[in-house]
């Protein structure tokens, strides 16, 4: 026999009594008489047979988990005390949370449910967690496709472009079907018709400092970059420190690829191994550098496993430890990160840590639709214009000018302007800082083929990147009266001039 | 039901999460039940008792905070109807995790608070089914 309080809430249920009499050699028998007298209690109190995780019993002022549990035994004298364990708070940590499976979700997981190291509590775990992934382009679409098929339950979208047609190389979650349509609407079918258990949701926004916060804040386990540009990135790795969030990094260039799991909690950050972006112009983007299509497969692939390995609590992270891989020599080579104590941003109060703008901070647009610009925009405004038709007739009549293509070499090859200089904005952008920088003379560096005296045509492959050529020329020295940006750069010129060019 | 909170608790509940920001904070609610509504007379701020790494993302009381409350409603002649905290930099509305550590007949008041700023304060209670959470008529009096 024991007296058992109730807590307040629960008084509900036993008819407003705050102190009950309940039979029993044990606090399990006793709680057992209980529930059967007044049965609403169970469910709040009981989770099948087991107590509730923030239920708690005392004897005294003894929790009868440092006795012996619910077979403690009782006198018959002995006060027993309800007591919830009051907590709240945005999610439950990994251990704690569990969804249910049906049947048809046991048999779809269960190569993965039949091994130890995963089985049923693991499969569940993957259902009652969440992932937001940064992108569905190149290493978005082997995560999403690969996530989605494991049964991660929730998964976010962050992106606001639309397929393209050069995008089907490496973007295998998109097809022909989608082109022209959403990357969000079509990533998305694919994955739901993939596995329909999952919960997809979408963000059709770049993600920005402004609404970083609050997208990372919708109850995400682990957020992965797979957008792979310096500005993004800075923002992924300062949001994700500033909420304790752990950020799955994966990046690649051209042939080589590179893969780590940044957690401030646990280790270092992005920050720690790179303070501060490399200057704008010395890493180009995969649009002017290019990148093997199967690459982004290879390094999102391996990103899918970490986000799995995290939520399941199994084997090695990637914490502290960065992936350089190179697919020409087909190497894998591991190196230490180390967590900086005088890092800008895992070394501060969260509280302090500030998002900023990245663009600005990294000198260069997060995306294809950026209005950022590098150069400065009172440049930009003044810079002169000339139609390829103006270009065209200017060969064709011997004028004195000078046409500077200013693509990359690999673009040579594919289409051309005949007779024109062939110098690529990374080395105009370099050759112009080493100049500033007082590193290098003019004629050092590859500048002193183009001629300051005579009026130059610059095109590029449709008029952006010649743009900023022209402003960077016009900082070393270049009369911008003498500099005209091609409208439409090659691609107008196969339009207007060329139909047998090839476009790209 | 209709939940009266009266203003200056609502302040002092707001200034509370601003300086545990980016902790959450947390506290109980004493007050009245009157026909089914509930007044708050008074309110309890309690420390986090959650280890710092996860102070940001979780708030939690020792059951002795619990027990010393629920003795000093019991006397004053107040119960103990709710318990309030704060979700730094997320909605005001309850996570799974709330929900799975929730009672009934028991007011939930979540501040949200954006950017050490409390800019929204919902009140919440459990269905006696746990499936979820119902919104309950928060209203600030005098």
């Amino acid at each position: 026999m024991a007296n058992i309080r109730i807590p307040t809430p629960l008084r509900a249920y036993t008819q407003g009594q705050a102190s009950i009499e309940a039979p029993g050699e044990t606090v399990g028998e006793a709680l057992m008489n209980l529930v059967e007298r007044h049965p609403d209690l169970r469910l709040h109190l009981f989770n099948d047979d087991e107590l509730r995780s923030f239920v708690n019993i005392f004897i005294d002022d003894e929790d009868i988990r440092f006795l012996q549990g619910l077979d403690t035994e009782i006198a018959a004298d002995d006060s027993l005390r309800i007591i919830p364990s009051i907590a709240g708070g945005q999610k439950a940590p990994l251990h704690e949370r569990s969804a249910d499976l049906n049947r048809q979700e046991v048999k779809r997981y269960s190569r993965h449910v039949i091994m130890p190291e995963v089985g049923m509590d693991g499969q569940r775990r993957l259902k009652a967690s969440s992932v937001l992934l940064i992108g569905a382009g190149g290493l978005g679409s082997p995560l999403a496709l690969y996530l989605a098929a494991a049964g991660i339950g929730r998964i976010g979208l962050v992106d606001y472009d639309v397929v393209d047609f050069t995008n089907l190389q490496r973007q295998v979650i998109h097809g022909l079907g989608t082109v022209g349509q959403s990357k969000l609407d079509s990533a998305a079918a694919r994955m739901l018709d993939l596995n329909p258990d999952i919960e997809v949701v979408k963000y059709r926004q770049p993600l920005a400092s402004e609404n970083a916060l609050a997208i990372f804040a919708e109850n995400w386990d682990i957020v992965i970059d797979g957008t792979d540009n310096f500005p993004t990135r800075y923002l992924v790795n300062d949001a994700c420190v500033k909420l304790g969030l752990p950020n799955v990094y994966g990046s690649i260039f051209r042939f080589e690829g590179q893969l780590s799991v940044f957690h401030a909690e646990a280790g270092p950050c992005y920050r720690c191994m790179f303070p501060q972006p490399p200057p704008p112009g010395l890493v180009p983007s995969c649009a002017e550098g290019g990148v093997l299509g199967i690459l982004p497969g290879t390094i999102g692939t391996m990103q899918a496993t970490e986000a799995i390995k995290l939520l399941l609590g199994i084997g090695e992270s990637m914490i502290g430890r960065m992936l350089l891989y190179d697919a020409l020599e087909m190497s894998f080579q591991t190196i230490k990160v180390r967590k900086d104590p005088h890092c800008p941003v895992c070394g501060i109060d969260q509280a302090d840590i500030e998002l900023i703008d990245y663009e600005l901070f990294c000198g260069m647009p997060a995306h294809d639709h950026s209005e950022f610009s590098a150069v400065d925009e009172a440049v930009e405004f003044n810079i002169q214009t000339v139609t390829v038709h103006d270009v065209h007739q200017a060969l064709e009549n011997g004028d004195d000018v000078v046409v500077v293509d200013v693509r990359d070499p690999h673009e040579w090859d594919i289409s051309a302007i005949e007779g024109a200089l062939r110098i690529p904005k990374p080395q105009i952008q370099l050759a112009k800082n080493g100049i500033q920088a007082g590193r290098k003379l003019w004629e050092e560096t590859v500048l002193k083929d183009i001629p300051k005296d005579k009026k130059l045509y610059l095109h590029c492959r449709s008029g952006k990147r010649s743009a900023d050529s022209i402003a960077f020329l016009s900082e070393v020295g270049y009369d911008l009266d003498r500099m005209y940006n091609v409208e439409g750069g090659i691609l107008a010129w196969a339009d207007e001039i060329d139909p047998t060019m090839p476009k790209y | 039901m209709t939940i009266s909170l009266p203003a200056k608790m609502q302040k002092a509940i707001f200034s509370q999460m601003e300086s545990a920001y980016p902790h959450e904070g947390g506290g109980f609610l004493l007050g009245e039940l009157r026909r089914g509504d509930i007044i708050i007379r008074n309110i309890a701020q309690v420390d986090n008792v959650f280890e710092k790494e996860e102070r940001h993302h979780r708030y939690a009381m020792t059951p002795q905070d619990w027990m010393r409350l629920e003795d000093a409603a019991d006397e004053q002649g107040l119960a103990l109807v709710g318990y309030y905290h704060s979700h730094p930099d997320s909605p005001a509305r309850p996570s799974a995790y709330d929900r799975i550590h929730a009672l009934p007949n028991f007011v939930y008041l979540i501040t949200s608070v954006l950017a050490a700023q409390a800019v929204d304060i919902r009140a919440w209670k459990l269905k006696a089914d746990r499936s979820a959470f119902t919104a309950e008529t928060l209203r600030v009096i005098g």
